[in-house]
This record gives structure tokens, sequence and C-alpha cells, in this order.
């Protein structure tokens, strides 16, 4: 029977340490403190699988060459918004080669046949296509748009567009605008005249993932069983969702693999239609088939980060207090949904008043993308607290100070300005060279705790060596060297110990890559499973030297007695007194402790910004970046400190270079190859100083938290707090890119 | 800037003008070159037609490797398809990110934009090649300790450019490792961490 226990934890960070007592279960191994001393955790470690990548040995999806293959594509509509008059997928059969053929009427239209098919966006699939050769597949599709015949309707493939008054409509007879009822009202205390109000309109683009590795399978059946390699944060879920697509199909009848995968930032959560469509045409075909999309499927049918449109006031009283804040947040989704803007949040604005509403345009519809909603809020609330401690003269950081009473943002403030020297900073506006320097600062609040949903495997041989599994997959940030660190430290081993295997959907089950999550919800189950397996070690251990189990540690690759060193074996030897084949355990995920025994909730991060901009050329260059992170129970250094660079370039990127532009005219994604939608390169990059607040927090028996989202949100504020400190001009709308920064310092008279 | 030099001696921009005529690009081959390709496989570049198929022969991670392929093959899907060497990736499939990049004689090129004929006679270097009596180089080895990696899509391109910017320059300065990789993107952020690995590269060398 479980019994529980009390631990007593000692949590916190620096001096601001809390004493907790929590009741655990006998099987959950007491959480990791600020007492624990832990050999692996937290160090630096090299990724277990970073070898398979520098030499090229690491298969993605994009990479698979099954025998028999055939290539897959899509016959797509050309047109923004369209009716489909006639469409003959059978002229693709005309072409030497094709195999097979499938119709994508889409559902809504299904149910009653003679109803009309509207296309919605340009680029919307309509059919798809298998063939022996890519030469055949292209020909294919070109003959069947050769003789489809499509009525064209007027489009509103621009927010500007959908928004006019007689915008033609993108769903059905639907308004295009939709916007919520307003939650609170400060009407009056904006009007009383008490406070100091600044009131703005900030304006943010579409993003687009622009993953590397295209979105894409390979699809292949062995009887009724169906394989799919795919490109995925969410392995369980593609099993979920093609099994609740094609007819007929359990999940007990899916393997979904992936062992490798070129980004997702939050686009690869589903199986997606080219997974079902590969599935069906394999099917169909008698061969496996490999679905990739090209650059500008992907850049243009995947989905993408909405824009928005924040009109804001502020106001702020005598002592720096914000006492009223009113936002109204529009986005576009394009044919999706969900365009959501996280305005307000971090700060304490006093009182509030929000709405918030969405734009459908003909346009690709959104997805998830790294933190959704925040930085396009954050851009937009900080930009409105800048414009504030202008108007009451307070310097921004104070206001914040002033307005923030979250304990790790309070010391990461006074740290990140020592760091970026924010005491160097001059007057806003008081510059006048061709070359002026400016600092800004924006902050970020995230959860990332994890979640139940993870469970580990964990092998032991009579050999000695170690087997961790789970099906999750890693997207690169490191989390197949998770599974190796969490169980070293537990079995008193190093990384390279352990054999690990993730991205199967054999292994058991593990959580969608969302929310920064991976990490915090697999870690504790790693840790369970690698503590039960010690357990029985230890009981095999303490039969043979004669002695009681709980006098047994795992340690330096060896079992020993704490007190009588004569009792002690190493863990290979240890092992092998395992008679019945193996120790094979399954630690489970526990929920979260919940905040009574825990530290903090929410998760604290700061950015500051030094950047110069050319007033000539109305060019920003970042010089540096000072990202200061809680991470929870850092598990390894390195790779907390890539998520932190990955966060804060990709955060860049979105400040000065990235925006999705429509043709007004036809309606077409104009830059969709990565020639012209421009992401942050070599040139591009700072110097970013990467602070890892490393806080046991209790949150669970690891103390983990995710860290990849948290790191993007503040970074294009900070920059913007900077061009505005550095030129007196405020750059309203992103990208920040010359056009832009002139024509502010113009209006501006700078 | 990275213009890296095609092996006829035609610098990137002039190979990108010359391929927008289709088969016009080969027209600009020297009479040398011709003579070595004719040795190699392909009678005269000038009288080439896209369909055409020939059997070429180049130096593939110095073994010496025959493949079929029409003049419109570029080198990317040679690789990949024909030779199964698919740690070079097709990422943008126009010149822009460098996840093709690999070595001709030595020097970084877009194997995207390069056609399979135009490496007949040539050495190629993949990353599949850069493992030594199966240890990594120090290149792959400075790319593990730093952490120069993610999701690992744009990694041999990025080991591809840093070794022809060491073979070039064995003590870059920041900058110069910057200008060197400015035709390879990374969409996971691991930028700081290969700046920090070429210089790792560079002291150990």
């Amino acid at each position: 029977m479980k019994k529980d226990r009390t631990v007593k934890l000692k949590l916190g960070y620096g001096k601001d340490v809390k004493e907790v007592e929590l009741e655990l279960p006998d099987d959950e191994p007491t959480p990791w403190d600020m007492n624990s001393k832990l050999e692996v955790i937290g160090k630096r470690h090299q990724k277990v699988d970073a070898v398979f990548k520098v030499t090229g040995q690491a298969k993605y999806t994009h990479d698979l060459n099954l025998p028999g293959m055939l290539f897959g594509g899509f016959v797509r509509c050309p047109h923004a918004k369209a009716k489909v008059v006639s469409l003959d997928l059978e002229k693709a059969k005309s072409i030497a080669g094709v195999k097979a053929i499938l119709p994508m009427r889409p559902r809504r239209n299904r149910r009653n046949p003679t109803a009309e098919w509207s296309v919605r966006y340009a680029g919307e699939p309509i059919g798809a296509i298998a063939a022996e050769s890519r030469q055949a597949l292209e020909a294919a599709i070109r003959a069947v748009l050769a003789t489809a015949k499509f009525d064209i309707l007027p489009h509103s493939a621009r927010a500007d567009q959908a928004m006019a008054e007689d915008a033609p409509a993108v769903h059905g007879n639907r308004p295009n605008v939709s916007r919520r009822p307003w939650r609170g009202d400060v009407t009056e205390a904006l009007e009383s005249g008490k406070l100091k109000v600044a009131e703005v309109t900030a304006r943010t683009q579409v993003q687009t993932h622009s993953c590397l590795e295209t979105h894409g399978s390979v699809a292949s059946w062995d009887g009724a069983h169906l394989t799919l390699y795919t490109s995925t944060q969410n392995t369980f879920g593609c099993r979920r969702q093609l099994a609740g697509s094609i007819k007929d199909l359990s999940e007990s009848q899916i393997t979904v693999i992936s062992e490798f995968m070129g980004g997702g930032f939050g686009s690869k959560f589903m199986a997606g239609y080219w997974s079902i469509a590969a599935a069906r045409l394999a099917k169909d075909a008698g061969a496996p088939v490999k679905m990739m999309l090209d650059r500008r499927e992907e850049q243009t049918d995947t989905g993408n980060r909405p824009d928005s449109i924040q009109e804001m006031k502020i106001g702020v009283d005598g002592d720096g207090k914000i006492q009223a804040f009113q936002v109204e947040n529009i986005g576009t989704p394009g044919i999706g949904r969900g365009a959501g803007v996280r305005n307000p949040m971090i700060y304490d604005f006093g009182k509030t008043a929000v709405r918030s509403g969405e734009i459908a345009t003909n346009a690709g519809g959104s997805q998830a993308f790294r933190a959704p909603g925040h930085p396009q809020g954050s851009f937009g609330l900080e930009t409105a607290i800048d414009l504030a401690a202008e108007k009451a003269g307070i310097d921004p950081l104070a206001l914040r100070m002033k307005n923030d009473a979250h304990v790790i943002r309070t010391l990461q403030y006074t740290d990140g300005a020592r760091r970026i020297g924010w005491s160097k900073r001059q007057k806003t506006g008081s510059q006048t060279g061709r070359y002026r320097v400016g600092y800004g600062v924006a902050a970020a609040r995230w959860g990332g705790m994890g979640s139940p949903r993870a469970e580990i495997k964990c092998r032991i041989a009579p050999d000695g060596s170690v087997q961790i599994r789970n099906g999750a997959q890693d997207l690169g940030v490191g989390t197949r060297t998770v599974l190796a660190i969490v169980a070293a430290e537990e079995l008193g081993l190093q990384p390279g110990d352990i054999t690990t295997f993730i991205g199967n959907t054999n292994d058991p089950r593990g959580p969608a890559s969302g929310g920064s999550t991976t990490a915090a919800s697999i870690s504790p189950a790693i840790r369970q499973a690698a503590f039960l397996a010690s357990a029985e070690l230890k009981d095999l251990v303490a039969a043979h030297l004669k002695c009681k189990a709980k006098d047994l540690v795992l340690a330096k690759g060896s079992v020993r007695h704490v007190k009588d060193a004569s009792k002690s074996m190493s863990f290979k030897d240890a092992c092998r007194l395992i008679r019945q084949g193996e120790i094979s355990t399954m630690g489970k995920r526990r929920r979260n402790y919940g905040s009574k025994g825990t530290y903090l909730n929410g998760v604290g991060g700061v950015q500051f910004a030094r950047c110069t901009v050319d007033c000539d050329f109305g060019i920003v260059k970042v010089d540096r970046i000072v990202a200061l992170q809680d991470c929870g129970k850092v598990i390894n250094a390195m790779t907390a400190e890539g998520q932190v660079f990955g966060g804060v370039i990709q955060g860049l990127s979105y400040a000065l270079f990235e925006d999705r532009v429509m043709d007004r005219h036809l309606g077409h994604c104009i830059n969709g190859d990565l020639e012209t939608y421009k992401i942050a390169g070599p040139d591009d990059m700072p110097e970013i100083d990467a602070v890892l607040y490393d806080i046991a927090n209790g949150g669970n028996n690891c103390s983990v938290v995710g860290i990849g989202e948290p790191t993007m949100i503040p970074t294009a504020a900070a920059i913007a707090g900077a061009v505005h400190n550095a030129t007196g001009v405020r750059v309203t709308a992103l990208p920040m890119t010359p056009d832009k920064v002139l024509e502010a310092l113009e209006e501006g008279g700078k | 800037m990275k213009h890296p030099e095609d092996p006829s001696g035609v610098s990137r921009r002039g190979f990108l003008k010359g391929a927008s005529l289709g088969v016009a690009a080969s027209t600009v081959l020297g009479s040398a070159r011709a003579e070595v390709k004719e040795a190699s496989g392909v009678p005269d570049a000038r009288l080439l037609k896209a369909a055409d198929e020939h059997e070429i022969s180049f130096v593939l991670n110095g073994e010496k490797t025959k493949a079929k392929v029409r003049t419109g093959h570029t080198l990317l899907e040679t690789l990949r398809d024909q030779l199964d060497k698919t740690g070079t990736k097709l990422v943008c499939d126009f010149g822009t990110c460098g996840a093709c990049t690999v070595l001709v004689d030595g020097k970084p090129v877009n194997s995207c934009l390069t056609l399979a004929v135009d490496v007949a006679g040539h050495q190629v270097e993949t990353i599949e090649g850069m493992e030594q009596n199966g240890k990594l180089h120090p290149i792959q080895e400075a790319f593990c300790a730093e952490d120069g990696l993610q999701c690992g899509f744009c990694t041999p391109g990025m080991v591809m450019s840093s070794k022809a910017l060491l073979d070039a320059n064995p003590k870059p300065s920041l900058d110069e490792t910057k200008a060197a990789l400015s035709g390879n993107l990374c969409r996971c952020g691991t930028y700081i961490n290969i700046f920090r690995a070429v210089e790792r590269a560079s002291k150990g060398k």
C-alpha cells in the first residue's frame, strides 16, 4: 500500500527562502530543493543526439526513401476566393507514373454534394495525387489545373480589405469583423483629469513559422497497420487525429514515428491534411507515399501568428502607479479561428477595460506560434507603458518596477539594469547625430509547469545497461537529453550511461510539445521511473549484502551503504543480481503540487535591449540583449541557455524583419519564400547575455518549468523601447523596418 | 558576405544569371573545364539539352562516384535521391538558406543551385564526408560541445560553411565568421552557439 509521508522542503531563490511541508506518497521521490546536492542536474551537457545531427546521420521525415515509395502532392486553387465549377482529378491518370488520386472536397460540402464548393484562400488544397516521380507528380498537377474551371469571386485577402464597409464576406454571409463585448469600463478614471493619459495604436504583422523542415509525412501500410513518419510536435495527437479521420482505423493500428523533426514552433500539433492524404493515397496505391510540402506551401498554408491592431489608453497617477488601462484588440486569423492578443498582462494595471475581436480574411489560417498572443500583446502594452512613462516624466524602468510586484522579476529588473548599463541611458530624444544609442526594457510571464500527461519506462538489464523510453517527440530543444540527465541523476550515473528512446507512439505516452510543457511534464515521470527502479535494485543489493535497503544510495556509478563503506558495489555488479529478466518500471506524472506547497506561481522573465539606430537610413541594429529568465530548476544549463538564445533571436527577427505580405489584387501571399520573407541571419546577431535564474520552486518533484515561449515574449518590445529612447519617436508598428523608422523620425521632427 | 564561386570560377550571382537562361549556364564553362568534363562523362557542355541523360563521374567524399543525371538535375537532388546522401537538406530551394551547402573543390556552393553535370570531374564534399577514420572532424566536435544545433536541419549546411571558412581562414574574427555564415539561416536561433563552435574549432587547430 502506498503511504503518505511528510517532506520538508526549502524553496526559493537567493535570500528569498520559503520552508514548506508537503504530504507525498511513498512512491514519489522527495522533490529537489535548495539543499539538494545534484551531480548531473543543472550542469552543461552535450545533447545525446548531437553527433547524429552534425554527421548528417539523423534521418528526418524529409530524408526517408522507402522502397517503392511514391511522391504525393496537392492540387491547389490558384484563387483567393472562388467556386469550383469543375475539377477532373481523373485527368491526372493520363500522366504516366500516376498511381493514385484523392478528391479533397471539404467536409462542409460533402454532406451536400450539390452545394457549391467554395475555396477561401489562394493555395487551398482541392485534390491530392501520388506518382512515381516528382516530375510525373508535377505534370499531373498541371494537367488537372489546366482543365479545372473556377468562378473567381471578389476576395478580402488583407485585413484592411476585410474591414471595409462593402467587403466581400469570407465565411458565407457572416460579417468579417466580430468583436466581443467590452469587459470593464475605465472611461471615468481616464477622464477624471487626475491621471496622465497616453493614447496609442500599436500594430503587429503576420509572422509565419518558417520551419526549415516543411510539414510532411511518409505513410506506409503493412496490411491493416499504418506507420506514419511525420514531422510533428505531437506524436500521440497525430495518432488520435488519424484514427478519427480514416474509417475503420483504430489508434492501436497506427504507429506514429518522429525521431528527428526540423522545427515546429507551434505549427506542428496536428496530423494535418497532408498526413491523412498520404495515408489514403498509400492505401489506394498499395505503396508508401511521401507527402512533404514545398517551401511555398510551407510559408502560406501551415499556419502563422495572426497580426493585431491594439488601440490603447493608459492612465498613470502622480506616484507612477498605473490606475487605468483600456485596450481594444483585433487580429486576423485568416480563414482559421483564434487571433487572441494577450493584452493586458504582467503588470498591475489597476482598473482595466478590454475588448477583443477577429477579422476573417481570405488567407491561410493561423496556428499556435511560440507563446500565442503574447509577443504581439507585449509589443502593444509595453508601447503604452513607455509612452505613459514619457508623459509622466518617469524612467520607464522605474515605472515598471512600481507596477510589478513579482518577486523574481523585481530582482531581474535590478540585475538586468546593471548588466545592460541602464545608467548610461540618455534622456529620450536628447540625441541628434546620425547614430543614436538607446536602451529598452520589457517583461514576460508564463506558466510552463507541465501536466500529468506523461509516462516513462525505465528498464535496467542485468548487464547494467539502462533504457529510458517515452513516445513524445524532441523538437531539437534537448528533450531526449533530458530523459538521460534526469534518469542519470536518480541512478547515480552519467547521461552517457543511459540509452534513450523518443518519438514513437509504441512507447509510453508523452505530451504534445506546446505551452513549454514537455520538459516539465516528462521530468517528474522520468524521476519517478528511475526512483522505482533504483528501489528494486536497492532491495536486491540489501539482500545480497545483508543490510537495509533504506541505508543504500545510488551515487557515482555505485550502490553504497551510507555508513559502512565495505557494503558497497558498483552499479554494474549490482545489476548482475537481477534474476527475473530485467528491472522494468513505469514512472507516472503526478499533478503539480499546487500553489500551497510551492514557491511561486508564474514564471518571470525580463529583457533589456541596447540598439544603435542609423537615423540617415532608418536601420536598427541591436547591439546587446540581456535576457533574465526564471527557469525553475535548470536541467541542462547548455540547452536552457539555447532556449533563451532561440527565443530572443526569434523575437528580434519578429521585431525587425518578418512580415507576410498579401497582394491586394490577386489575394496571393507575395513573399511565400525565404528570400523575400526575411528571417534574422548571422549578420543580424547581437551579443546575448542569457541569465538563468535556477529556482527550486517545488512545483513538482523536479521543480522544472519550460522556457521555450517566455523567452520570445518581451524581445520585440524591449527593442522598440530602445529605438524610442534613441530617437525620441515611437515606431508603433512591427516590423521596425527602415521605412517605418524614417517615417516616424520625419513625423516626430527628429 | 558569402559569394561562393561555382567550380567554373563563375560567381553565384553570375551563375544565377546564367541559370535563368536555362542550359546557357553551361556555355560559360571554360574550354579547359570542357576537356575535364569530357573525360568524366559529359560531352560538350555547349550542346546539352535539359532532358539529356548523362553518366557523370566525380569524387564524392574521397570516393570515385558515378551518377546518371539529366542536364536539369541539381546536385542536391542527385545527392539526396540517387546517392542517399540525405545529410544535405533542401529547405528554401532558392539559394537563400544555405541548408544545402556542400563543398566543390573546397569551396562552399548551394547544391540546390548547382547542376549535377557541372560537378563532373570535380571533388564534392558533403557532411557525410567530414568524419575521418570514424572520428568526428574538430568542427563537428565543436558544434556538439557548444550546442550549435537545435532541430538540426540547418546544421549540415552550417558545418560545411564553417569548414570552408576555417580552411581558408583558420583564425577568423567574430565578424569574419558572421560574414562567412551569412548565407546560412537557422530558425531555432542557434547562431550564437555556432559562432562559439567556430571559435572553439579555430582554437583547436
